[in-house]
């Protein structure tokens, strides 16, 4: 079942890609799909199948939003502080800590960090993550989360945990 | 409004925030402070970009494509900053003198102690 899924999706992505209906590309990309699956597919977590559960999509697509703004916020942010003068920085690394349990949820959470304003992951060991933050406001782990962490995670709990 | 008015417009500010990115390659101290500036903008300011194939050419095989590039960029460009700021680090390369605190550097001091 996982596995015809995962043929399902690829072939979904063959067919936007080549967006040509004609028999022979219908065939090619069947094979294709199911080449690909074999060699690759105990890479894709099964996790990710999940989100296709009417409430968690709902989450997802509330997630988009909140994470579009954050990405629209930390464009603004780097071109201000780009073009002015004084370059205002204060650049560390940070410590903070995830609640989150599924590699799925953690992979989200780390590249939607890296998108938004002033920080991005450098690694993950264990529950911690390490944090290159542009404006350092606090050394504090609890209060690190609270501000990078926080606002992602009830999202990402509910999506993907 | 005609829909290539908005192609336009969001052919613009992508362009600039793709700049703004550059800009912030060239003047800012160190490498994690670079791949901040360069990640955010470009992926931003190419998905502009891309969308406004959209109200360039309307709905059609080009536009699943750009939406496709989006979505990939979206994904791989944040991880391949991570590989390398990550790569950066254990290569020993330093952040800018006057970075206020380094975690990172501290806790792998003490896990390559105990080791």
């Amino acid at each position: 079942m996982k596995r015809f899924i995962h043929f399902l999706i690829i072939y979904a992505i063959w067919l936007l890609l080549t967006w040509s209906f004609t028999p022979q590309e219908l065939l090619v990309g069947v094979v294709v799909a199911l080449l690909a699956e074999l060699l690759l597919g105990d890479i894709f977590p099964y996790e990710g199948v999940r989100v296709f559960h009417p409430r968690r999509f709902f989450w997802l697509f509330c997630y988009f939003w909140v994470f579009l703004w954050a990405l629209i916020k930390a464009n603004f942010d780097v071109a201000y502080r780009v073009l002015n003068l004084y370059l205002p920085i204060k650049p560390g690394i940070v410590k903070v800590r995830t609640k989150l349990k599924s590699d799925m949820g953690r992979t989200f959470l780390a590249n939607s960090i890296t998108l938004t304003p002033g920080t991005m992951t450098v690694d993950m060991i264990g529950d911690h993550l390490y944090i290159h933050w542009i404006n350092v406001q606090s050394a504090d782990i609890q209060k690190d989360t609270e501000i990078i962490v926080a606002s992602f995670e009830k999202y990402l709990e509910r999506i993907f945990e | 409004m005609s829909s290539e008015f908005i192609g336009y417009v969001l052919l613009s500010v992508g362009i600039a925030f793709d700049l703004f990115g550059c800009i912030g390659l060239v003047r800012l101290p160190d490498v994690y402070n670079r791949l901040q500036a360069a990640t955010k903008c470009a992926t931003l300011g190419t998905a502009l970009i891309l969308l406004s194939v959209f109200f360039f050419t309307g709905f059609g095989a080009i536009t699943i494509k750009a939406l496709l590039c989006i979505w990939f960029i979206l994904i791989t460009s944040p991880t391949a900053a991570h590989a390398i700021s990550r790569a950066a680090h254990r290569s020993g390369i330093k952040l800018w003198d006057k970075s206020v605190s380094d975690k990172y550097a501290e806790d792998r001091e003490g896990a390559e102690d105990k080791a």
